[in-house]
């Protein structure tokens, strides 16, 4: 453990980005905290089936394999030789003023800190599509996890709808996993796709990788479409109704619908740690300001996906720059980060690409009939959103008051986008000008129990 | 290996067999699935959604959406993507009779 002396950082998430800020950090004679709430280290796109599963890496991260196994190999060995501290199965609930909340098997301890990174990665970008709360609709991130840490597909018979990287990797791998895929829905035209060229050329292998893929899920992929109702029955599921680039009326019968727009930063921790944020035109959302480094300010750092999406690759850059910051804020010698910093532009060039290429769906988002679903934690519709804008203004949290959307369960982070834009369009106003929800601790489901304490 | 429910599994067949109740009704899994998969191998749904008539079967799989909330008979609840099933988990889709 470390001296009394030395300062305590902690970092959240245990991803690429996590992983990197720690090793980085150990080896420049810090002991981080490394706090996670996989089970396991390696984050999402990382992430490691629980023992007793036997696919290996190959199989299971594919041309990511050997990034995989040297960042597992990485934490491993730092966690076995004692060098950091590592608390798999917990929450951060609520960082405030040098102290963390934790959550872990239902109790809630304080870690204090002098300086925190946090690389809390991001999850689905989703849109509502009308009837997307009915069981058997998942996100493309829950059907990548689910054939990743599980082994299984989350259907019989599989429509894939939205747009994005994600779109044609998690299309590509179920198939090549043996799961009946009947098609792949992109919003995103050929046309619109071709805009984003400039900025993918910034990897052409990895953009080379993405057509390859593509080229796997043949005719069942269908692009510039337009989504207009997932149908279904008490059980769930059983239709995707859509219309093709020409316009023709489609429907295709499925039990699982898997859904996603690329990428969405989680970023409540850093709201509540007291972050500002600016709105990103490019990604259509709210992202938290720092400095090249990942300097956010008082002593808190952000880095991965969370911050800015850069995918794995920009994660365990940023994770490495994080941590050099820190380092560099406590007087530390710090490595150089001027060959980090050239590859960094060149992934932010490719990511702005594919921002481009597969953009948020605002027109589809906008034209939502009233009835539709828009938060599916309580359920509250497009209708009761913008009668809420009629009543309140144009503002995020007045709407989130007077709706209760954003005010479930995910505190907002599967309805907050479409919401805004809704409101942004009931209003007559830029999205940019409704705000954003602020975020409030706990910013996860935490029991009054795991508060109380015997001492 | 064929199941009866919502998922399918594709690989990792070779694993010990763990049953769990679920609504009082004996079930079975394999060790190292979550709960959500161990229930959507027979079933099709988690719970009833509380603001609607569908029935739920999760969404993100991540801990994020909290879709996915089960009940265990002694009153708890549990968030079933992120929690493994273990021998004789007793489970309910529904609240607990005199749970307040």
């Amino acid at each position: 453990m470390s001296d009394a002396t030395s300062p305590r950082v902690v970092i959240v998430g245990a991803g690429p980005a996590g992983i990197r800020a720690a090793a980085t950090l150990v080896e420049a004679g810090l002991h981080p905290v490394v706090i996670d709430e996989g089970h396991r280290a390696g984050g999402q796109i990382y992430r490691r089936p629980p023992d007793g599963f036997v696919r290996p890496p190959e199989q299971l991260y594919e041309s990511e394999a050997a990034k995989a196994r040297t960042l597992h190999a990485l934490v491993d060995q730092l966690v076995e030789a004692g060098r950091l501290t590592h608390c798999p199965g917990s929450s951060v609930v609520a960082a405030h003023e040098g102290r963390l909340h934790v959550l872990r098997e239902g109790e809630v301890q304080v870690i204090g800190y002098d300086r925190l990174i946090l690389a809390t990665g991001a999850s689905d970008r989703v849109a509502p599509v009308p009837g997307w709360q009915n069981a058997g609709v998942y996100t493309l991130g829950a059907a990548q996890i689910a054939l990743k840490a599980q082994g299984v597909a989350l259907g019989r018979h599989i429509v894939l709808i939205g747009s994005g990287p994600l779109l044609t990797l998690v299309g590509a791998q179920l198939l090549k996993a043996g799961a009946d895929v009947a098609a792949v829905l992109d919003t995103s035209s050929w046309h619109r796709q071709m805009r984003g060229f400039s900025g993918l050329a910034a990897r052409p292998i990895v953009a080379l990788r993405g057509l390859v893929l593509r080229a796997r899920l043949g005719g069942r992929y269908h692009a510039g479409v337009t989504l207009e109702r997932i149908e279904a029955d008490a059980s769930g599921v059983i239709a995707m109704r859509w219309r093709d680039a020409g316009g023709r009326q489609r429907l295709t019968p499925c039990d699982m619908v898997g859904m996603g727009w690329h990428l969405r930063a989680e970023t409540h921790l850093a709201d509540v740690a007291g972050c500002a944020f600016d709105y990103d035109e490019q990604w259509r959302q709210w992202l938290p300001q720092t400095d090249t480094m990942g300097r956010a300010g008082n002593g808190v750092y952000l880095a991965g996906d969370g911050a800015r999406l850069l995918g794995a690759d920009g994660a365990e850059i940023a994770g490495r720059l994080a941590a050099v910051a820190c380092l560099t804020d406590l007087g530390h010698a710090a490595p150089s980060v001027k060959a980090d910093l050239r590859k960094l532009t060149r992934l932010e060039r490719f990511a702005l690409g594919l921002a481009r290429a597969f953009p948020w769906p605002s027109d589809m988002v906008r034209t939502l009939p009233d009835d539709a679903i828009v938060c599916r934690c309580e359920n509250i519709t497009a209708g009761a959103v913008r009668e809420s804008a009629d009543f309140g203004g144009g503002e995020a949290n007045r709407v989130k008051s007077v709706s209760r959307a954003g005010m479930g369960r995910c505190q907002g982070r599967y309805c907050q986008l479409a919401a805004v834009d809704l409101v942004a369009a009931q209003a007559g106003c830029a999205t940019m000008d409704v705000g954003r929800f602020r975020g409030q601790a706990p910013v996860r489901p935490t029991p009054i129990g795991a508060f109380l304490r015997e001492d | 290996m064929s199941t009866t429910g919502r998922i399918v599994r594709l690989t990792e067949f070779d694993r010990a067999a763990v049953q769990f109740f679920l609504d009082g009704e004996k079930c079975s899994a394999l060790a190292g699935d979550t709960v959500l998969t161990a229930i959507l191998a027979s079933g099709h749904a988690l719970r009833n959604s509380e603001f609607g008539p569908e029935p739920r079967a999760g969404f993100c799989l991540m801990g994020a959406c909290q879709d996915c909330w089960l009940w265990q008979e002694t009153g708890p609840r549990l968030r079933a993507c992120s929690t493994p099933v273990t021998e004789g988990m007793r489970l309910r889709t529904t609240t607990p009779e005199n749970w307040p």
